[in-house]
């Protein structure tokens, strides 16, 4: 099975070291799908539908056709006529501007039936509800998972906790909405999308416009944020090819702030009944779930319960339920925020009845031994032992108090190919068909070619985001770097394996005479005698040396532990919550790049933090329209309500390459709502903890 | 592109050319924002003569189109565009001229993606109209780039891991920039002050902070 070299005779990976594209994007150089502008291009714009549900009984176009400007106008890009959500795309134009599209949006005419809807949870789930899908009841079959005895469990119980716990719905808010730039070249299409998976587009857009995949090519050099929202096709990429394809130009639609805000995915909201018990030693011995979450028009919005804790006897029923919004999708760690706010939230209220510390009583219910270690780390090193005993402690108007939570995370890494050039002239080429969302995958590429060749970083040429190069998975589920980073080891070992044959033939020597180091071939304790990385690669003659690699066991493994701790201060007169500090712990096994992982973990508690104090998307109950499609009113966290964050990379080399992307954001919404609790002695049961559902809670 | 013509007034393409003293249109892209209710910029009706005619109505009157030809100075060369009216300085940058560094997030000046410097200080390229921003100096992020070198802000960006995505960057480096030319030691509590206009998705912020503090050891001050 294949090995890394042992830590301490690595040159960049553990290490931190500047991502290879930073001097691209601090400085603009970058093109990003929507920066794109090709010769001849025309801009995209779709027109949404203002109602949550309805028909489109016709739609007249002639007036958007004559506007100068306007080259093609398609009335038939929803595939069945029938709305379910204010925000689903009706028609779309091609024009010479953006503004000129604008224009022509608002001069098609549409004739609509309209239908009744329901936008909102606890509505939707009334039987005498508007149905979102006519022949389906908006409330599913729930889905049922159960393990031992939780009847007896609850009968041996010395404490029970019983409540509602809410969380909202949270939308992806990536900086560059959702969009392509569609060019035909005959009957082949070329897409640049913003997308977290070239080869998932590919195939998404070939099967909608039934073609074949090789006829599709997705590009993808630089996109703007995703968070588990671009892991698909979207309808917007296939309209764009359509628009190209009537105007014989190339199309770029990106979609609007509002439309990426309603119909580009969310992490689904949730209400959750839980009753859940322990032994009077401080045991967890059982916990029950009744939870209902909507994903809109879409499916899949159960959380992830029980989470983190070994609880032997546990029954959940979750119910989807439809509303008439734009459906979910994978949302960094899908089920997982909402899950850790009630867990977690549970657990302190179950010690707190046993007059226990919230973290001995972690570490009693904790099968996980890293992260038994990395509880008692972080207790220490954020001073876990000063907190005050009781809630409620502090005197005075603000009042400071700490909370904790687990993360937790499971996938590992899976099939991904590359291929190496080496060149005559020395240059090196590495070809994989993954993408980089913003973590840092060209230059993990790089770094462990780098690594494996005995080269400077900066002599790879690094080349994904392209369905040109070898195949690699979606970026999702933190499986991106365990996934690339064991392709990319493997590809430069057969490189190093030829290289070391042709230094071999050169010197006369046996194979395994020969090593390569530092960039140079030299027989065995004849360094002096060295071939240059540009001799040996001169060797080749005129033909490059090409090779493929590809994922292989070893190299990567699955599974996470971390904890966070929050310190927050409330402010009982206005129900501010101010986080003041928060210390991230993470493990996930050889740090590809310490630099830019500790940039997830810390981005990842931010989202959190985001997530616990600000973000609620709100629909409007009486016309069923989004109320805050834009970031003036959906809040995401600012500069100025940062507080100091610690990330701290636990490591575990020997494990081989583990994803980080996902776990650092479960666990921060719920230490922050435990460090509330803990400040006023108020336990809050829903997200977002805004100032008014703080002041309600206090004057409760 | 340098050295075409040196007036510091939009070029129109009719005859009714204001006089050159004329700084700037009566009508503003929040004005704009507001006729239209807040979405997208309401219908135009096609007029000639554009610039007079805002000049002459009262700031109420309804909205004017039309192709306006003009000169804009992006990094230091005269770049010629033809714009509507209400195209704004980003539409204008990024659609006419392919300066993409200041990017397009929410178009309504509530993230600060799209920040450029203007007569040196911070502006919404999405908040100001293009033939507002005629004669004026504009620099964008690919502007700092001194013959292929980094701004030091750009460099501690980068050193700091002050970027993930990358959307957000040029926001945020203009924003710093422009900051360091007016405080070149700056607290962090004026760094996080630049900055509250510009929103990072990915979370960086932290890192920002940390790259504004050591490019301000650096080098406050450009060149």
């Amino acid at each position: 099975m294949a090995k890394w070299k042992p830590l301490d005779q690595m040159t960049y990976l553990g290490k931190g070291y500047a991502r290879l594209d930073g001097p691209g994007k601090a400085s603009g150089a970058v093109k990003y799908t929507y920066d794109l502008k090709l010769p001849g291009m025309l801009y995209g714009a779709l027109l949404s539908s203002p109602h949550p549900a309805a028909t489109i009984k016709r739609i007249d176009a002639s007036a958007a056709l004559a506007l100068p400007g306007v080259k093609a106008v398609l009335t038939d890009v929803h595939p069945t006529g029938t709305l379910r959500y204010a925000g689903e795309e009706v028609a779309a134009v091609a024009a010479t501007s953006p503004e000129i599209a604008a224009d022509a949006l608002e001069r098609i005419k549409v004739e609509y039936d309209v239908l009744p809807f329901v936008v909102d949870l606890e509505t939707a789930m009334k039987p005498e509800a508007p149905r979102v899908y006519a022949e389906q009841s908006n409330v599913r079959e729930p889905r049922v998972e159960s393990e031992g005895d939780l009847a007896a469990a609850f009968a041996q119980a010395a404490v029970i906790v019983e409540g509602t716990y809410r969380t909202q719905v949270q939308v992806h808010a990536c900086l560059e909405v959702h969009g392509s730039v569609a060019k035909w070249e005959g009957d082949e299409l070329i897409v640049w999308d913003s997308t977290q998976g070239v080869y998932a587009s590919r195939d998404g857009i070939a099967k909608f416009l039934n073609i074949e995949q090789s006829k599709v090519r997705v590009i993808c050099d630089y996109m703007g944020g995703g968070f588990g929202s671009k892991l698909q096709a979207g309808r917007y990429s296939v309209i764009a090819a359509r628009l190209a394809k009537a105007t014989g130009a190339p199309v770029k639609l990106m979609l609007s702030r509002p439309q990426d805000s309603i119909s580009a995915g969310n992490r689904p909201n949730l209400i959750a009944e839980i009753k859940a018990g322990a032994t009077r030693a401080g045991k967890l011995i059982a916990f029950s779930a009744k939870t209902y979450g909507t994903a809109g028009i879409g499916n899949n919005a159960r959380p992830a319960l029980p989470l983190a804790y070994d609880v032997p006897n546990s029954r959940t029923e979750h119910y989807d339920v439809y509303t008439n919004a734009g459906a979910a999708r994978a949302f960094r760690a899908p089920g997982c925020p909402q899950a850790s706010f009630v867990m977690e939230q549970v657990m302190d209220e179950l010690a707190e009845k046993l007059n226990l510390d919230p973290l001995d009583f972690r570490l009693q219910n904790d099968s996980n031994e890293t992260r038994q270690q990395q509880w008692k780390m972080a207790a220490a090193r954020f001073g876990w032992s000063k907190r005050a005993p009781r809630p409620n402690a502090s005197r005075g108007v603000i009042k400071r108090g700490m909370g904790l939570g687990a993360a937790v995370w499971w996938p590992g890494g899976r099939g991904t190919q590359a291929q190496m050039t080496i060149l005559p002239d020395g240059g090196i080429e590495v070809r994989c068909g993954t993408q980089d969302i913003g973590t840092g995958t060209r230059t993990l590429v790089a770094a462990v070619a780098a690594e494996e060749l005995g080269v400077p970083i900066a002599s790879i040429k690094a080349m994904i985001g392209d369905t040109e190069y070898p195949y690699s998975g979606a970026s999702g589920g933190s499986t991106t770097a365990p996934s690339v980073a064991p392709a990319i080891k493997n590809v430069a070992e057969k490189a190093k394996d030829k290289l070391t044959e042709v230094a071999a033939q050169h010197f006369g020597a046996a194979r395994t005479e020969v090593q390569l180091a530092d960039g140079r071939a030299f027989v065995k304790g004849n360094a002096k005698n060295a071939l240059s990385w540009k001799q040996l690669c001169a060797l080749f003659g005129t033909m490059p040396l090409v090779v493929h690699g590809e994922w292989v066991e070893g190299l990567s493994s699955a599974g996470v532990a971390g904890c966070q701790f929050a310190e927050v201060e409330v402010d009982t007169e206005t129900g501010v919550v101010t986080v003041l500090r928060m210390l991230a712990v993470q493990d996930c096994g050889l740090v590809l790049n310490r630099l830019t992982a500790e940039s997830q973990v810390i981005g990842g508690v931010i989202q959190g933090i985001s997530y616990a104090l600000y973000e609620d998307r709100l629909m409007d109950p009486l016309t069923g329209v989004l109320i805050n499609p834009t970031f003036e009113n959906y809040k995401i966290v600012g500069a100025l309500e940062m507080p100091k964050i610690e990330a701290i990379i636990y490591d575990q080399p020997e494990r081989g390459v583990i994803g980080i992307g996902e776990p650092p954001t479960i666990p921060t919404a719920a230490a922050i709502a435990n460090a509330v609790y803990h400040a006023t002695g108020k336990r809050m049961r829903a997200l977002p903890m805004t100032p008014d559902r703080v002041l309600a809670a206090l004057h409760s | 592109m340098q050295d075409q013509n040196e007036s510091p007034v939009p070029i129109h393409d009719t005859a009714e050319s204001p006089p050159a003293e004329e700084p700037s249109s009566k009508i503003s892209r929040r004005h704009f924002l507001k006729l239209s209710g807040g979405g997208a910029v309401g219908t135009v009706i096609l007029t000639a003569g554009v610039h007079a005619k805002a000049a002459a109505l009262p700031p109420d009157a309804e909205v004017f189109s039309g192709s306006v030809s003009l000169q804009l100075k992006v990094n230091g060369q005269r770049r010629s565009v033809t714009v509507e009216p209400r195209t704004t300085l980003l539409s204008a940058l990024r659609n006419q001229l392919e300066v993409t560094g200041c990017k397009e997030v929410c178009n309504r000046g509530e993230c600060g993606a799209c920040t450029v410097l203007v007569n040196g200080k911070p502006v919404l390229a999405c908040m100001m109209l293009a033939l507002d921003a005629a004669g004026q100096e504009i620099v964008t992020v690919e502007g700092l780039v001194q013959n292929g070198k980094l701004d030091p802000v750009q460099q501690a960006f980068v050193d700091h891991d002050a970027l993930m995505c990358g959307f957000c960057t040029p926001g945020f480096v203009m924003s710093v920039r422009a900051l360091l030319d007016r405080n070149p030691n700056p607290t962090e509590a004026e760094v996080r002050q630049a900055v509250a206009g510009n929103l990072c998705r990915c979370g960086t912020y932290p890192r920002v902070f940390e790259a504004a503090l050591a490019a301000a050891q650096t080098a406050g001050k450009r060149g």
